[in-house]
């Protein structure tokens, strides 16, 4: 019985090529490896190697013969010299093909966001956590590593100047004293390499916490935390996870120029395989911090630098952690929402205190979660007021407000009685000269502004 | 004379003026040892040439980048790892998965985008991996596995126990920016990383000579004090007395280490590459003088070895891929359910 070689493709585009010549003739015997032909594609000229061994006992296709098409007989074979069964390959009609989609295959989902974060039980309140006490975003911070770092010794802290210095922005202060520097390790100004050697240790089962001085840095790193952290659980078909947090401080400081003020949110908010985290006051730091230590995905933790040292009450409550993906309303309203995340929430509640002394009645909602947004408690509220001004740091163009918006076209624009409006940063490179800058960042009379056009007021 | 290392294309090893820092006890490679290292070569030759053809038929799609001419180097270094160490690589990596243990049938699988597949057809050519088998990738950003390997050895020196990481990259990745901060990192926290750079002279089609001022590429680690060899990685019992004596030193905690393996691929950089920035006769000459199967084979027939032991090797090996070939068209394609899986993990 012959074995039939086949006209290769030789692309992955190739559907015929030019036989250009043959290396071997009729009664030629050959082994796996070597070149029996030359073929020409659209591209280039390839070489044909024979992978099974034989004597070639029939050309079927001469040299110079054009327009051969992919899988077609091209030379017969003899069974070769015995051992293993003689190898003839399928048919490539009879192997089912890799095929482009499907048409019956399921659209992409409208929403970014899968059903079952959208279906998280918005309706509960908030559990009651009980008797709080005032402290700061930064000590929110530290204790959220704190607690969680004694209850996994799998947990450890990386980061340039998070040991010996006590934290860029003391946000590790007293860990180092506390864990040791097996555990609160300092690392050189390599934010490419350290991400990635952090990202490599979580897939082996390690739960790193990565600090990068300010977000900005993590551009050095987005290779990794993108296509080696975010994607490689669905690449490895589900085997390998990467429990990993990338936290610091993001968005605009204050005069620090370009550089180092940039809102990363939407960036990180794109990417599947991520979630991204955004708190506003400490006892969110300190909850959604320590939900994303124990999360087995990697998170973005976006903190704010300007909201480090500003104090909140927080629940002293020794178990005290809010779930990933779920908003808080701030504020109740009726009239208009407000949807805001880290430092503008803070914005968002100043307006509300204007417009209702206007007689308008605002709803803010504080964000918390990026990815997955919990697109339910915000299309909710649109459903009750009617109308959305969305609030950001960041560049308007392709923002997270932009992603609100979209998502109330697509679950409740009959409800909307004005289109929405966002208050954002300007869409240019932070300036570093002081009017400049604040002309640059959201300011309190835009979105009173701006809550006042979508009420006709 | 087949086997021989080529010293116009390879500085020997002693002209490395890196440190060998702890030249303990080489294990030596016995016949048998041998053997099964020639099965393990044949094995990933025959794998890859039969996935050249299922490529041929259009039955494997994209990039695919086959490992042919360098099997030495893999089957060489794993045989010197015990269970619990880790092995990370690129996107020519079907060799390494079948070094590590990984069954014919899943890698092919996974090349024909079957539900069989180790990444259930996810993945592709470039992104499988087997936590069980210690195999972590599969990557196809180069460069990118060199710091995920430092990562992995960062495991196991913050567990204390004394695996080690093979850290496999080519001879193109290693002018990536990361490939030297984790060198840096490797060698200032001691982490039992060893880092192989397979060096088959090009990086797609631009050789090293025309993309590296380093000339020997075994002292890239040198700045950090890193001890590095070059080694004939056309041959599995250099590969493999080199490897021991790398595996000894980082078991031992003395930090890190860096082999250059000086290899060939014979076939181009990917299936579509028609490989005209080298002369046919430099691909002759490597495969007629220089061949990893050649000089394992005639080493083992002047051991005594008969051509009937190698014949039932060859239809041994012959019957996996066979039936790897096989199972990988019949493997269905993934589910459509597939498509939402595995994007995010479960909340405990």
């Amino acid at each position: 019985m012959g074995v039939e070689i086949l006209m290769p493709a030789l692309s992955p585009t190739m559907t015929e090529g030019k036989l250009a010549r043959w290396l071997k003739k009729e009664g030629d015997a050959v082994k796996s490896g070597d070149v029996i032909a030359e073929i020409e594609t659209d591209k280039a000229t390839m070489e044909v190697e024979a992978v099974d061994e034989g004597t070639i006992t029939r050309i079927l296709v001469p040299e110079g013969t054009e327009n051969v098409s992919v899988n077609s007989p091209i030379a017969e074979l003899d069974g070769g010299s015995g051992g293993a069964k003689a190898e003839a390959p399928k048919p490539a009609a009879e192997a089912p093909k890799a095929e482009a989609p499907k048409a019956e295959a399921p659209a992409p989902k409208a929403s970014a966001v899968p059903e079952d974060v959208a279906a998280t039980p918005s309706a509960q309140p908030e559990r009651d956590w009980g008797p709080t006490r005032s402290m700061t975003v930064r000590e929110a911070l530290r204790d959220a590593m704190a607690a969680e770092m004694r209850l996994d010794g799998d947990v450890f802290l990386i980061g340039e100047e998070v040991g010996q210095y006590q934290g860029a922005y003391k946000i590790s202060q007293g860990l180092l004293d506390e864990f040791g520097p097996k555990r609160v390790m300092d690392m050189p100004i390599t934010e490419h390499g350290f991400t990635g050697m952090a990202v490599g240790a979580a897939f082996n089962g390690l739960k790193p916490i990565v600090e990068f001085m300010t977000f900005n840095f993590s551009m050095q790193a987005i290779d990794q935390i993108i296509n080696s952290a975010a994607k490689t659980l669905y690449m490895s078909g589900g085997q390998l996870g990467c429990p990993i947090v990338f936290r610091g401080p993001n968005g605009a400081a204050s005069r620090v120029a370009a550089q180092h003020s940039q809102c990363y949110a939407s960036w990180y908010a794109h990417c599947p395989g991520l979630k991204v985290v955004a708190p506003w006051s400490a006892a969110d730091a300190k909850g959604l911090l320590r939900a994303a230590i124990r999360d087995p995905n990697p998170v973005i933790f976006l903190e704010n630098e300007i909201l480090y040292g500003q104090s909140f009450e927080c629940p002293t409550d020794d178990d005290f952690i809010l779930p990933i993906g779920k908003a808080k309303i701030e504020r109740e309203g009726t009239d208009v929402t407000l949807v805001a995340f880290s430092i503008m929430v803070g914005m968002a509640l100043q307006a509300a205190e204007k417009l209702a002394e206007q007689g308008i009645s605002a709803e803010v909602i504080n964000l918390r979660t990026l990815r997955p947004l919990d697109t339910e408690t915000i299309v909710n509220s649109v459903k009750k007021t009617n109308r959305l001004v969305t609030l950001e740091e960041g560049w308007p163009y392709a923002g997270i407000g932009a992603e609100v918006a979209m998502q109330i076209m697509e679950h409740a624009f009959d409800h909307l009685d004005a289109p929405p409006t966002r208050v954002t940063g300007l869409d240019l490179p932070m300036p570093y000269a002081a009017n400049l800058e604040k002309l640059a960042l959201p300011r309190l009379e835009q979105v009173v502004e701006a809550a006042r056009a979508v009420t006709y007021r | 004379m087949m086997g021989q290392f080529d010293r116009e294309n390879a500085m020997p090893p002693e002209t490395s003026g890196a440190k060998r820092r702890s030249r303990g006890k080489e294990p030596a490679m016995g016949r048998d040892v041998l053997l099964q290292a020639y099965r393990d070569m044949l094995l990933i030759r025959r794998f890859e040439e039969k996935a050249g053809q299922l490529y041929g038929m259009g039955l494997i799609g994209g990039f695919c980048h086959l490992y042919i001419g360098q099997e030495a180097v893999v089957v060489g270094m794993q045989m010197c790892l015990v269970p619990g160490d880790q092995v990370i690589t690129s996107y020519r990596d079907h060799g390494h998965m079948l070094a590590t243990g990984m069954e014919a049938r899943g890698v092919m699988a996974e090349l024909t985008g079957r539900i069989g597949g180790y990444s259930k057809g996810k993945g592709g050519s470039m992104h499988m991996f087997s936590r069980e088998k210690g195999f972590f990738g599969g990557h196809g950003i180069v460069g990118a596995q060199v710091s995920l390997g430092a990562g992995l050895a960062f495991s196991n020196m913050y567990r204390g126990n004394d695996n080690v990481a093979l850290t496999y990259f080519g001879e193109g990745a290693s002018n990536q920016g990361q490939v030297f901060e984790s060198l840096n990192l490797a060698a200032l926290f001691k982490l039992p990383c060893i880092f192989i750079i397979e060096n088959n002279k090009y990086g797609m089609g631009t050789s090293v000579e025309r993309a590296s001022a380093s000339r020997d590429l075994s002292k890239n680690g040198s700045p950090w004090g890193i001890p590095g060899e070059q080694v004939d990685g056309m041959n599995v019992r250099t590969v493999f007395e080199a490897g021991s004596r790398a595996v000894a030193h980082c078991r031992a905690g003395n930090g890190p280490y860096l082999l250059e393996m000086k290899t060939y691929r014979y076939r181009g950089h990917s299936m579509s590459d028609p490989a005209k920035y080298r002369t046919r006769e430099e691909v002759q000459k490597m495969r007629e003088q220089h061949d990893c199967l050649e000089t394992a084979r005639a080493e083992l027939m002047a051991q005594g070895v008969t051509e009937a032991d190698l014949k039932t090797i060859d239809d041994e090996v012959k019957a996996i891929v066979q039936d790897s070939a096989e199972f990988a068209q019949e493997s269905p394609e993934p589910p459509e359910s597939e498509l939402w899986t595995d994007i995010l993990l479960e909340t405990k």
